[in-house]
């Protein structure tokens, strides 16, 4: 077994044992889904844009891979709070294999909740329209995992209190999220929200699963470009964690 | 320090004992001065240090949501023991310190000596030349103390392992180490065996040997100007 693999394997081991928090996390997007999804459908139908179920179950997905990626990077604090980072830095092992491992564990444990999402939402009445289109959605949301777990990374490797947890919530991964058009068409957009959106990464996960799961008709940028986008996003994402764990001191 | 010694480091709160191991370690880069372990600088030679060290910190290092087994498989692992030598070795040093019937169980149910244990344990794990015991029994009872010392004897008869430990009990250095060093404010200020510092400062116990050497004064991290200039006199005097 390797380094990368071990704290891969340790990163998904937590998460499988972790059964309250598997279905504690479940509970925010299943309000969104659940709450918005058949609140605001009728509204949604009326303006003439379909089922708003079908419409957000994706974005519903993009979050769930948003928040558990953020949440396994910003995981990195409790490591530091209670010494196990430690014991890996002292270890005679480059830092990169380190970031590696726990980055692709945490896009991993991702991945197993966004499928698990995916479930709920086929459960709610969300319905693809295409079976073969659902794994290449699926290497979407693996790509999607990755940027964010690699942005965690960087992000957890700089803060060092527990009070900048509350911080990144409010200030990068809820605005994430919102700006992302998870909720809403990306059409007719005032030109700050339009601008604003198109730097958010999520909004080409999103629209990426869309075109995917819900018909060609209904990707905003094209297949092409989210997953251009979201590579090069992620390969930045994933120097700059690189760069910032290298950087920690013990 | 020598091959195989038990090497006791001393000194009042905030000397620079856990400074000096994280030089030591690998893990702070000295301002001034040289360091040398087993003929290695340790701020040139990162990674070969470290695969000669075992290091318990002062604070716990384990994950709490992990078995004792895994924490030793991951450890293991991260200094590149083989598969099989890694089970052998876990397997013999989980007996050793009494921790076998407990491996599949979750780390966050042990208790504080069971921890400290493991940690002793896994830092051993790779073999290493030196294992660096940074406060190993602190807030332990004395139940646990004393076993753990135990084990540490233990462990230089079996292992030939060299240890670097820190310690605020003077009993204990007075019973486990070979040799003892005394340092105050980043300087060393005596070293020798526990009956040759006691015959150095005219004392018959360690403590009134340490604090013959140290000061009676308790500092906190800021003492004022005047009582750092005194004791800056003091080591000065010697």
């Amino acid at each position: 077994m390797t380094v990368v693999g071990i704290l891969w394997l340790r990163e998904v081991k937590k998460y499988l044992r972790s059964r309250v928090q598997m279905v504690a996390s479940l509970g925010g997007p299943l309000m969104y889904l659940g709450v918005l999804g058949f609140g605001l459908g009728p509204v949604f139908q009326r303006a003439g844009q379909g089922s708003y179920l079908q419409f957000m179950a994706p974005g519903v997905i993009g979050m769930t891979v948003l928040f558990t990626a953020m949440f396994s990077g910003i995981a990195m604090l409790w490591d530091r709070q209670f010494g196990f980072l430690k014991e890996t830095l002292v270890a005679p092992v480059p830092r990169l294999a380190i970031m590696l491992g726990r980055t692709l564990g945490g896009a991993t444990v991702a991945v197993l909740q966004g499928t698990l999402i995916f479930g709920v939402t086929l459960i709610a009445g969300f319905r693809p329209v295409s079976v073969l289109a659902v794994p290449v959605a699926f290497l979407l949301i693996a790509l999607i995992a990755v940027v964010f777990a690699a942005l965690a990374t960087a992000i957890g490797s700089t803060i060092k209190e527990m009070q900048g947890f509350q911080m990144v919530m409010n200030f990068l991964v809820m605005p994430l999220f919102f700006l992302s058009g998870a909720l809403y068409p990306l059409v007719g957009l005032p030109w700050v929200l339009a601008a604003l959106t198109r730097v958010d990464p999520l909004t080409y996960g999103v629209d990426g699963m869309r075109g995917l799961l819900i018909g060609r008709g209904s990707a905003h940028f094209g297949l092409g470009v989210d997953v251009a986008v979201l590579l090069g996003v992620g390969v930045v994402f994933v120097a700059a964690g690189a760069w910032r764990f290298s950087k920690i001191e013990a | 320090m020598r091959p195989g010694e038990s090497f006791a480091f001393l000194g009042p709160n905030g000397a620079g004992k856990t400074t000096t191991i994280k030089m030591l370690t690998t893990l702070l880069h000295p301002t001034s001065g040289s360091l040398e372990l087993d003929g290695l600088d340790p701020t040139t030679h990162r990674t070969e240090v470290r695969r000669r060290i075992g290091v318990v910190f002062q604070d716990p290092s384990l994950d709490s949501e992990l078995t004792a087994w895994e924490n030793m498989d991951i450890h293991g692992v991260l200094y590149h023991v083989p598969r099989q030598a890694r089970r052998e070795r876990c397997e013999v040093l989980l007996r050793m310190f009494e921790l076998w019937e407990r491996r599949a169980d979750l780390v966050k149910t042990f208790s504080g000596g069971m921890k400290r244990r493991l940690e002793i344990a896994r830092g051993l794990l790779h073999t290493p030349k030196v294992l660096f015991l940074d406060e190993p029994t602190l807030g332990l009872d004395p139940q646990s103390r004393n076993q753990m010392w135990t084990h540490v004897r233990k462990l230089k008869a079996t292992e030939g392992v060299t240890v670097f430990l820190t310690t605020h009990y003077m009993d204990e250095a007075d019973r486990v180490a070979d040799r003892i060093a005394v340092i105050d404010h980043g300087r060393l200020v005596a070293t020798g065996s526990a009956a040759e510092l006691k015959q150095q400062t005219g004392t018959d116990s360690l403590e009134a040997a340490f604090l013959a050497l140290t000061g009676t004064t308790i500092r906190d991290e800021s003492a004022t100007a005047a009582d750092q200039m005194r004791q800056v006199a003091r080591v000065w005097r010697r």
